[in-house]
């Protein structure tokens, strides 16, 4: 390795995964340019209406991020730029980008939008699919970052020699330059990192879809602005040949996926659970519609992701049709689409559609393919990124990481955990050069408003629609405006928005505002992002107030428009009566323990202790077993033919080698206490003496095991085998399976059910490579595979038509009516193969089980000890389950692998690089920030009696004799909660949480009640 | 009693779960009458007996404590 690394980091692409990516790397000390070729970043991500299987809005989860990402000032974002060149090797990279001209100077821009006002020229909006017009001189979106204009020189009638410049004239900026030409900047880097995302399929080239020539056959993107109130219809939904309202929507899945003649043999992942929420959102818009969605297999394989298809079918009235559509045919005179298919019965049916949604696949884009050219990184035969299973974001050159949707079709917190493996990884290589190159953020002093009369500034938000649909935004502003200390009241569109963070900034200055309050949705996700925008602008953040009138007002009152306006009114009003009686309060820095605790030693756990010792942390890693490898172990290679226990031998030799790793052996946790950069875990190995260990941060990595069913006559005969032990037996050269002549496979086996509604997402995998190794190794074995839906989803597709290419007979079986095993000579198994309405029965020699994935009872129990969830199945609960796919809602607590839920290694090794890299971050920081929102006990007051000592489950305050005889209460900033149950217990009013004293609760019933 | 009663309810939530719910129950679109006002704490813990009896004093005809 070089000697000259450089502590910077170049992502490449807006979307999703290069936001995560680049905010990771700035969190742990490195300087970041975010190259995207779009004027705005956001991608794909920035468009969606909501997302499954929470139905999270799109815009309002990663809102917060793109804020965050934008006031870094360790991150630049090279917006409307490309790459064109690279020179130089891990650790040293020299890199060209070309930045274009946006023809606005971006340090003079303000957004102010007037350019586009009056720009004379109408363009079709390819950001909301051409269903709209935008101006020659345009902002993707109106909360785009950076936020400035760009002039669109293909339309603009200056650049097509026409006689304008309209814009140049009325820009009050003056930021519009005809003249500005495009600039070269030559950037140093010590690694790269792809997260370029992907395009959908060209559906037109499909022609029997008639995509392109009828109007009402739309795709998923465009379904996803149809629904977004921020799109081309404000979120009602119509069709867009005549703007009606359409009642019978059709889905058409697999349009340019699992398609190999299309130059398509992938499946794209995301398709079937995009389109169920599509289709649960567009009737929540309008209960009149009839969603129906058409399809080959249902790939609900993600966390809760079946059980959101199942209240798809049961209570969101969607219609499953499993019928490929063979062509749409259009009613020229109507504009309305018929779809031929055959029915569960087989008869074919012909019915007429308002609407038409094409799934369309995805695939990595032209300028992609270009780029990885240039930066000679290898694509595989499905032209995505090459990687290999253990290596799982690294491309083909080192140094050159990926990440998202390049590396293969997959959905968001996919492609999160996977933006954070890269930069966790992008980290490890780079560790020494940490902090050389970032800056610390320059906030100006904290204003002094104790003898001031409270001047309160109101912003009311309109969320798109969110709230302006039921609740009347301008009457709220009106009827607030003059109560008593309100200094300014006004409505944005999007309050959390960079520009409105920009206006609230000036507002506060021009106002000489010394308090503010935000009227829109819940502090429990934005009250973060306004805090920063007012601790910008001088104010102590405790100064900031929240009144939620979406999830709490116009969202559950949509009914009641007038009710709702009140209810708004009130609770800005409360807002008011608490914030004019807030004071500043300040937080602290409490030391923090720089070292960690990964409980688990499987793949998992030891990916995540390498990432973090190969940083420089030292990490206590407690095995249960007296084994390294877990479940790895039982596997023998990867569908792609990887040997797996020699990965696994090396992985073992690296952690047990390792000066800074210690592993406890047998080892079991007895007591923890403490918390986040504090934490102190009693361990024992063996039944030894316990053993304390300090640590700032866990990682949980506990794993999951294989069900022992008590199906299909399991345990009662050798030959019938879980798919692990058909791995250890193939493994192992067993004549038993290798030599079968008949070998059958059963698909979710316990998983998918009433007891385990969930999907264990790796058998399909499993069966088909099994399946393809048995009929490699005797073309004349009969395989069979029963299954309910084959999810071989992603890169996996092309191994499935290999196998039915091999000869391996899959047959479909309903769960009402599962597969009967019979155990005498053969294993006989019978099932109604619903393709020839036919009962089979089926003489094996093998039966091979694809036992549920289950995790571990002893969940419960770490759940409880570390203060952190689990869901309903038993898995870890993780903060957020889109964008914080590795953390907990508790700080200082991380989570990899199946724990989480059942996933197959490649996603295991990400994610364990992904929750490393987190935890790291957190100890490189060398401080936990605690909030100052904590007891504080007044010594005047307080008598000594001892009863907040009583109450505290945390330990908190503690008795000190200040005098002979004379005790007094003091609460640890540090162990303290903030809860207040001291506050209560105390009989003199002495302790009280800060920033929710009594009287500022108080206010709030009176003003409730007013 | 010709008017419908609309009872004025006062709630308390706990900021980590309660308060959360009732984020869920907007985000979910759940419907429920207007007339509720609610009140976030840190914790259901902070909830003094006397913010119970001073919501009841001004008026409240219920108060729902959650958390």
């Amino acid at each position: 390795m070089i000697d000259n690394k450089i502590g910077a980091v170049l992502t490449l692409g807006g979307g999703i995964g290069g936001v995560q990516a680049s905010l990771d790397l700035a969190d742990a000390g490195f300087r970041v340019y975010l190259v995207e070729e779009k004027p705005c970043i956001g991608g794909v991500m920035a468009q969606l209406d909501k997302t499954f299987p929470t139905n999270d809005c799109s815009a309002c989860i990663f809102s917060p991020k793109l804020q965050t990402l934008a006031q870094n000032p360790n991150i630049e974002i090279l917006a409307y730029s490309k790459l064109e060149g690279i020179e130089g090797e891990p650790g040293n990279f020299r890199v060209t980008v070309r930045q274009k001209a946006r023809f606005v100077d971006p340090a003079k821009c303000t957004s102010c939008g007037t350019c586009a006002q009056k720009c004379p020229t109408k363009v079709p909006n390819e950001y909301n699919f051409g269903h709209d017009v935008r101006k020659a001189i345009y902002k993707d979106y109106a909360q785009g970052i950076p936020s400035v204009f760009t002039i669109d020189t293909e339309h603009c009638r200056v650049f097509q020699g026409k006689k304008c410049g309209v814009c140049q004239k009325v820009c009050p900026a003056g930021a519009v330059d005809y003249k500005q030409e495009d600039k070269i900047v030559e950037i140093e880097v010590g690694a790269v990192i792809l997260t370029p995302g992907y395009e959908p399929f060209p559906v037109a080239r499909i022609s029997e879809y008639g995509y392109g020539r009828m109007p009402n056959v739309v795709t998923n993107l465009e379904m996803e602005r149809i629904l977004s109130a921020s799109g081309p219809f404000e979120g009602e939904v119509k069709r867009p040949s005549d703007g009606q309202h359409p009642r019978k929507i059709a889905w058409i899945q697999c349009v340019g996926s699992r398609d190999p003649r299309k130059g398509m043999p992938h499946c794209s992942s995301v398709c079937c659970m995009a389109s169920i929420k599509e289709a649960i959102i567009a009737r929540e818009h309008d209960s009149h519609i009839e969603p129906t969605i058409f399809f080959m297999d249902i790939r609900a394989y993600g966390k809760d992701f079946d059980k959101y298809y199942e209240r798809a079918k049961s209570q969101s009235g969607v219609r499953f049709i499993r019928s490929m559509v063979s062509r749409v045919v259009e009613d020229p005179l109507t504009r309305n689409l018929d779809i031929t298919f055959l029915d569960q019965d087989n008869r074919l049916l012909t019915e007429t559609f308002d609407l038409v949604v094409l799934a369309a696949g995805i695939k990595p884009t032209d300028s992609t393919l270009d780029v990885a050219k240039m930066l000679k990184v290898d694509l595989d035969a499905n032209h995505f990124c090459e990687t290999g299973t253990f290596d799982p974001v690294q491309t083909s050159r080192p140094g050159i990481y990926v990440a998202g949707a390049f590396q293969a079709p997959k959905d968001i917190p996919q492609t999160v955990m996977e933006a954070s493996a890269a930069a966790g990884v992008a980290v490890r290589m780079l560790a020494d050069q940490r902090n050389t190159l970032t800056v610390k953020k320059e906030l100006p002093a904290e204003k002094d408003f104790t003898a001031q009369d409270p001047r309160i500034g109101v912003f009311v938000c309109r969320c798109g629609i969110n709230i302006a649909s039921t609740v009347n935004v301008p009457e709220v502003v009106e009827r607030v405006k003059d109560l008593p200390g309100v200094a300014y009241a006004g409505e944005n569109l999007f309050t959390c928005s960079q520009d409105a963070q920009t206006a609230i900034k000036k507002l506060i200055e021009d106002y000489s505002l010394n308090r503010i309050i935000v009227a829109s949705c819940t502090p429990r996700t934005h009250l973060p992002l306004f805090q920063e925008t007012a601790r910008e602008a001088g104010l102590n953040k405790y100064l900031v107030e929240m009144a939620n009138i979406r999830e709490h007002c116009s969202w559950v009152h949509m009914q009641e428009k007038e009710k709702a306006t009140d209810k708004a009114v009130d609770l800005i009003r409360m807002a008011l009566a608490r914030s004019r009686i807030l004071e500043s309060v300040q937080d602290q820095q409490l030391p923090m323990v720089e070292a960690a605790l990964v409980i688990g030693g499987g793949v998992a756990g030891m990916g995540s202790a390498l990432n973090l010792a190969d940083q420089g942390f030292p990490v206590h890693l407690i095995e249960a077993t007296e084994r390294l490898g877990g479940n790895a172990w039982r596997l023998h290679r990867t569908i792609k033919g990887e040997e797996i226990h020699a990965f696994l031998k090396q992985l073992i030799g690296k952690v047990t080698s390792h000066a800074k790793i210690q592993v406890h052996f047998k080892a079991k946790i007895e007591d923890v206490q403490g918390f986040i950069g504090n934490f102190k875990t009693t361990i024992s190995e063996n039944g030894s003496t316990p053993l304390e260990v300090e640590h700032g941060v866990v990682v949980v990595a506990t794993g999951a095991s294989e069900w022992k069913p008590d199906l299909y006559g399991y345990g009662t005969d050798p030959r019938i085998r879980t798919q692990l032990e058909m791995n250890e037996a193939m493994a192992a050269g067993n004549p038993d399976v290798l030599k079968a002549g008949t070998t059958v496979f059963i698909q979710c086996v316990g998983s998918r059910c009433q007891e385990r509604p969930w999907c264990s997402k790796v058998c399909c995998n499993h069966a088909v490579q099994d399946a393809i190794a048995l009929k490699e190794a005797d073309p004349a074995a009969q395989v069979y595979v029963l299954y309910r839906d084959i999810r071989t989803f992603g890169l996996n597709e092309p191994y499935y038509e290999k196998a039915r290419r091999l000869g391996v007979l899959f047959v479909r079986y309903e769960p009402e009516a599962p597969p009967a095993v019979d155990v005498s000579q053969k294993i006989v198994v019978t099932v109604k193969d619903l393709t020839l309405a036919e009962t089979l029965t089926i003489q094996a020699d093998s039966l091979v089980l694809a036992a549920a994935i289950v995790p571990d009872e002893y969940n419960k129990e770490l759940a409880r000890m570390y203060k952190i969830s689990t869901n309903e199945d038993g898995y870890f609960l993780e903060a957020h389950m889109k964008l914080r796919p590795v953390d907990f809602a508790t700080d200082g607590v991380f989570l990899a692998g199946l724990a989480h839920y059942p996933k197959p290694l490649d996603e295991t090794i990400a994610q364990a690089e992904a929750a490393g890299s987190h935890a790291a971050a957190v100890l490189a920081r060398g401080y936990v920030e605690a909030p100052g929102m904590v007891s504080v006990v007044d010594e005047d007051l307080c008598r000594g009696c001892g009863r907040c000592v009583d109450v505290c489950p945390f330990h908190a305050p503690e008795l000190k004799e200040i005098a002979p005889g004379v005790f007094k209460s003091t609460v640890n900033p540090a162990l303290c909660k903030g809860c207040g149950a001291c506050g209560v217990a105390c009989p003199t009013g002495a302790a009280a949480v800060r920033h929710f004293k009594d009287d500022q609760i108080g206010e709030m019933i009176d003003a409730a009640m007013a | 009693m010709t008017e419908q009663f609309d009872p004025k309810i006062i709630a308390f939530a706990c900021n980590w779960c309660s308060y959360a719910g009732a984020d869920l129950a907007g985000v979910s679109r759940l419907q429920y009458p207007p007339s509720i006002r609610l009140i976030r704490l840190m914790c259901s813990g902070m909830l003094a007996p006397s913010y119970i009896l001073k919501a009841f004093e001004k008026g409240a005809d219920a108060v729902l404590v959650t958390g």
